[in-house]
């Protein structure tokens, strides 16, 4: 048991994900060739000058109401004064003494149960260009610069120091991630830095809270988690040794899976924050919020605890449903259409997943919809297929896109429901496996299990399970007598 | 009667009646230009070929639209035109070509004007004689020993000397009126908001505003009916009505209700400006208005509160000039030195004196002693405008409290620093306001009257100072 408790705060960056920057007209796509993205506004020209972007600041209000905060009816503008320069106007506009939402939570679940983590603020800000430096950054001599990212909208969202463990961040991020792709806010792919995130992290054995240290170049979630615990131990050992942490930004090594110092506070900017004078207060009326928040989707949580509820699903099987609404959407139009949740659900987590994962397809691209399901369950249910031929059934339709019916008719895999078939067999068995026969005589009489195998191996799976073991059974009471 | 002797209106309806081509208009001021410019070096960039091309193409239209066909004007060198070097008035954006056109230039391109050139100014409108110029100082049209008043001397000195028929200038603590009182001409500070400031380069974004220079009040009204208007890019521009700003001009002032601010009194002014403040009352009264004293107990303040808030946005606004992406870059050994030489050998002593105070007024532990304070300050200001406008129609006060100085003459930025007190407790409360020649010193250098009205009542200014010309 750690006596240091650690004390850990997020801040993401959420990029939105509106046609246009912030403040201009320019796309906002990523991956294009650099600079092309780029006008008078995003370049910051001599004489621009910013226009706020009315769908970020919906997007911003949605992401705020999701998380359960509140929306600031007037908010304002800052300029956070820093040179650097992939930072063309020499000043990020953002948000600082009040932001667009406060004071919201967000409830995770984990291995210990629920927990709520509470989020001080969200506010809306400018991103920078990028620099793309040559080789290592302290040893580069020259850097390009792109500015198509430069005024791609942000929502920042600064956690309270409420979590405790590695484990929590990562599924309070799992969780925001979940979120902000439910609303449609952000793609909230990391890799693409839709979603970046720092942490802070420090230990104290009091209720003091110790120094605190921060981590950056965490391009993964479980990036994040490694680095939190690398974090954790490296500051339990020291404070154990009684030595002191210090207050520092640390980088995060992938490949070693440890954390460096980077620079300590003590350089810390001073920003130099005024209100934006090119902008006026951004003032929202009390209907937008409103008509935004009843226009606002079912939430992850909300989703994942109705399929428990409504389906009966497992706790599991509705997390990992509704990972995506994509997904969660699917599972429901099957659900509804078969009247079979439980049956679609195991189909969709077994083979469905297994299929998707494999190939790398999505959901959506599939094309295994509501009418092949139907028609699949009904194939089940009047016997013409057993269970274990369902399966590569699925598979089959999955690959070629034929229905079950065809399938099932192109490749003879109609269920063997004739006894005197199913008889023959079952002798066959009997009289090339006498020695499993005898064992079964002698009262070991599990071993019908492998002969059922070998009768279903001999008919390729088609022969019916129940039929054949009780013919099985039937055949060896016989010998017994 | 020459051509460059026509007002806008006389100008645009003889092209307009054929009885004049635009070609013979540049030609003229060209001529004027030719003469006089190398003793009052009003512009930083003329292209008269452009003007020519541009006057001929006019020529050839059949339907001789827009309110400004033909007029030549001058355009401060701190607004955008596109393919022009734009340099504010600094070293570290000499050969800056500007990719756009800032809105006012591109509503004067719609209007048919044709800009002649573009004009000196105190480098990032930070000045009031044209001396911080970065590449060479505006003489006074009236005597050449005079500066022409600043920022905007240039396009105040290229009206006057008739280089151009008029001009646009930018205003932050007077940059407009301040020139146009020293030179002679009209000058106006539109309400704030009510021009774009979408390709002016920003001085102090929350006080910039751009006004016209012109020969007379009926000249000023047609420009600022030619560039007003809503727009799109500029979010502190206000949609309202357009309106017609020659509307009022001629009726009669009867009733108007005139305010005399009691505090300007507590000043040093110069005597022949008092003179002139008291002749125009009584042609106010003369006119059937009535005139009466009124306090802005809190005017004294508005210098101090600009010297905070002006130098506090400028030294966010000039950051973006870092040798990075375009204008001046010097090498450096790595990013920070680059940064330094670059802003260094860029930019004036008086650019770097106000970066260092904005920068400082800024700095954490400061900022409520000095910006917050200061914009306390500014809001005070403005209700006491608001109160004193319940009571009175317009404010007429001096433009400035001297007559043009000397090039050379005043030395420490303090002194300078006043030439703007009476026009900068306009642009922190912005309010619009206008300066009309009205006499001249005993030197004869011109005398300045500055009438301020109700936000957004530009019209019934106008009216008033068109009155005050003409009485």
């Amino acid at each position: 048991m750690n006596e240091y408790k650690p004390t850990i705060g997020l801040e993401i960056h959420i990029q939105l994900n509106t046609k246009t920057k912030l403040f201009c007209g320019c796309s906002t796509q990523f991956g294009e060739k650099p600079n092309t993205h780029i006008c008078p506004v995003c370049l910051g020209l001599p004489g621009a000058l910013p226009v706020l972007n009315e769908k970020a600041v919906e997007y911003g209000i949605k992401l705020g109401l999701a998380l359960n905060m509140k929306i600031n009816k007037e908010s304002t503008f800052y300029r956070k004064n820093y040179f650097y320069p992939d930072l063309p106007k020499g000043y990020q506009i953002t948000q600082y003494t009040i932001p667009i939402a406060s004071e919201g939570f967000l409830e995770i679940k984990t291995e210990k149960g629920k927990r709520k983590i509470s989020i001080q603020r969200g506010h809306i800000e400018e991103d920078s260009g990028k620099s793309i430096h040559t080789g290592d950054i302290t040893e580069s001599t020259y850097s390009y610069i792109d500015f198509n990212r430069s005024g791609v909208p942000l929502m920042e969202i600064v956690t309270y120091p409420d979590i405790e463990t590695a484990e929590e961040a990562y599924h309070f991020l799992v969780l925001l991630r979940k979120t902000v792709r439910y609303l449609g806010v952000s793609s909230g792919d990391m890799e693409k830095g839709a979603l970046r995130c720092d942490v802070n992290v420090s230990l104290s054995k009091s209720n003091t809270m110790g120094t605190k240290v921060e981590i950056k170049n965490l391009n993964s979630f479980r990036s994040i988690r490694k680095a939190l615990e690398y974090e954790i131990k490296r500051q339990t050992e020291m404070l154990k040794n009684g030595e002191k942490t210090i207050h520092e930004t640390r980088h995060f090594d992938e490949k070693t899976g440890i954390t460096k110092s980077m620079r300590t506070k003590e350089e810390l900017n001073d920003y130099r924050y005024f209100p934006e004078p090119d902008l006026p207060p951004l003032l929202l009326n009390k209907a937008l919020v409103e008509d935004i928040k009843n226009s606002l989707p079912e939430l992850p949580t909300q989703k994942e605890e109705r399929f428990i509820r409504q389906y009966l699903l497992s706790d599991a099987y509705a997390y990992e449903i509704t990972s995506s609404t994509e997904l969660a959407d699917y599972f429901e139009s099957i659900a509804k259409a078969t009247g079979k949740p439980k049956e679609a659900a195991n189909f969709l987590m077994g083979s469905i997943m297994k299929f998707l994962n494999e190939t790398e397809k999505t959901i959506s691209e599939i094309g295994f919809d509501e009418k092949k399901f139907i028609e699949f369950f009904s194939l089940l249910e009047k016997g013409i297929i057993s269970k274990n031929i369902a399966k590569e059934i699925i598979i089959e339709s999955l690959k070629t896109g034929k229905s079950p019916k065809k399938i099932v008719e192109e490749k003879g895999l109609i269920q063997i429901t004739d006894e005197n078939k199913i008889e023959e067999i079952v002798q066959q068995v009997l009289k090339e496996n006498p020695e499993a026969v005898s064992r079964y005589l002698s009262g070991k009489t599990q071993i019908l299990g492998f002969l059922a195998g070998q009768v279903m191996k001999k008919t390729k799976g088609k022969a019916n399970p129940q039929i054949a073991n009780k013919l099985l059974a039937e055949a060896l009471n016989k010998m017994k007598q | 009667m020459t051509i460059t002797d026509l007002p806008i209106s006389s100008l645009v309806n003889k092209l307009r009646n054929k009885e004049i081509t635009a070609r013979e208009v540049i030609e003229n001021y060209a001529k004027n230009i030719y003469e006089k410019e190398k003793n009052i070096k009003a512009f930083i960039n003329l292209d008269i070929e452009n003007a020519l091309k541009r006057a001929e193409e006019l020529d050839k239209m059949d339907e001789k639209k827009g309110l400004l066909f033909g007029v030549p004007v001058a355009v401060k060198d701190n607004m955008n035109v596109k393919n022009c070097e734009t340099t504010a008035g600094s070293q570290i954006l000499k050969g800056y070509i500007s990719p756009y056109n800032a809105t006012v230039v591109k509503k004067l391109e719609e209007e048919n004007a044709i800009i002649i050139g573009k004009t000196n100014m105190d480098e990032f409108a930070m000045g009031s004689s044209n001396e911080n110029s970065s590449f060479f100082p505006t003489h006074n049209p009236v005597n050449y020993d005079y500066v022409p008043g600043g920022s905007s001397g240039g396009s105040a000195a290229s009206v006057k000397s008739e280089e151009a028929l008029a001009a646009l200038g930018s205003d932050t603590g007077g940059s407009v009126r301040e020139p146009a009182a020293f030179c002679g001409v009209v000058g106006l500070k539109p309400t704030y908001g009510l021009v774009s400031r979408y390709g002016l380069i920003a001085f102090s974004s929350s006080l910039d505003q751009i006004g016209p220079l012109t020969r007379n009040v009926k000249d000023c009204a047609i420009m600022l009916n030619a560039i007003v208007g809503f727009d799109l890019h500029d979010e502190t521009s206000v949609n309202i009505k357009k309106e017609d700003y020659t509307s009022f001009l001629g009726k009669e002032i009867k009733g108007k209700r005139i305010g005399i601010i009691k505090e300007v009194m507590d000043f040093n002014i110069q005597d022949e400006i008092k003179e002139e403040l008291k002749k125009t009352v009584s042609t106010l009264v003369k006119l059937g208005a009535t005139v009466t004293e009124i306090s802005i107990a809190h005017l004294k303040y508005a210098l101090p509160a600009y010297y905070i808030v002006a130098p506090s946005e400028a030294s966010s606004n000039l950051s973006r000039f870092d040798g990075v992406r375009y204008g001046l870059t010097v090498q450096g050994e790595n990013l920070t030195s680059t940064y330094e030489l670059t802003r260094a050998e860029g930019f004036g002593k008086e650019v770097k004196r106000r970066i260092l105070i904005g920068t400082f007024a800024l700095s954490a532990g400061y900022y409520d002693a000095y910006y917050l304070k200061a914009s306390k300050v500014r809001k005070i200001l403005a209700n006491e405008f608001e109160k004193a406008f319940e009571a009175v129609d317009t404010l007429l006060l001096p433009t400035t409290a001297t007559t043009a100085f000397k090039l050379g003459e005043k030395k420490s930025p303090l002194e300078m620093y006043m030439s703007d007190i009476f026009t900068i407790p306009v642009n922190l409360a912005g309010l619009p306001s206008i300066s009309v020649p009205h006499g001249n010193d005993k030197n004869g250098l011109p005398i300045g009257m500055q009438f301020i009205g109700n936000w957004f009542k530009e019209k019934e200014l106008l009216q008033i100072a068109y009155a005050v010309e003409n009485g």
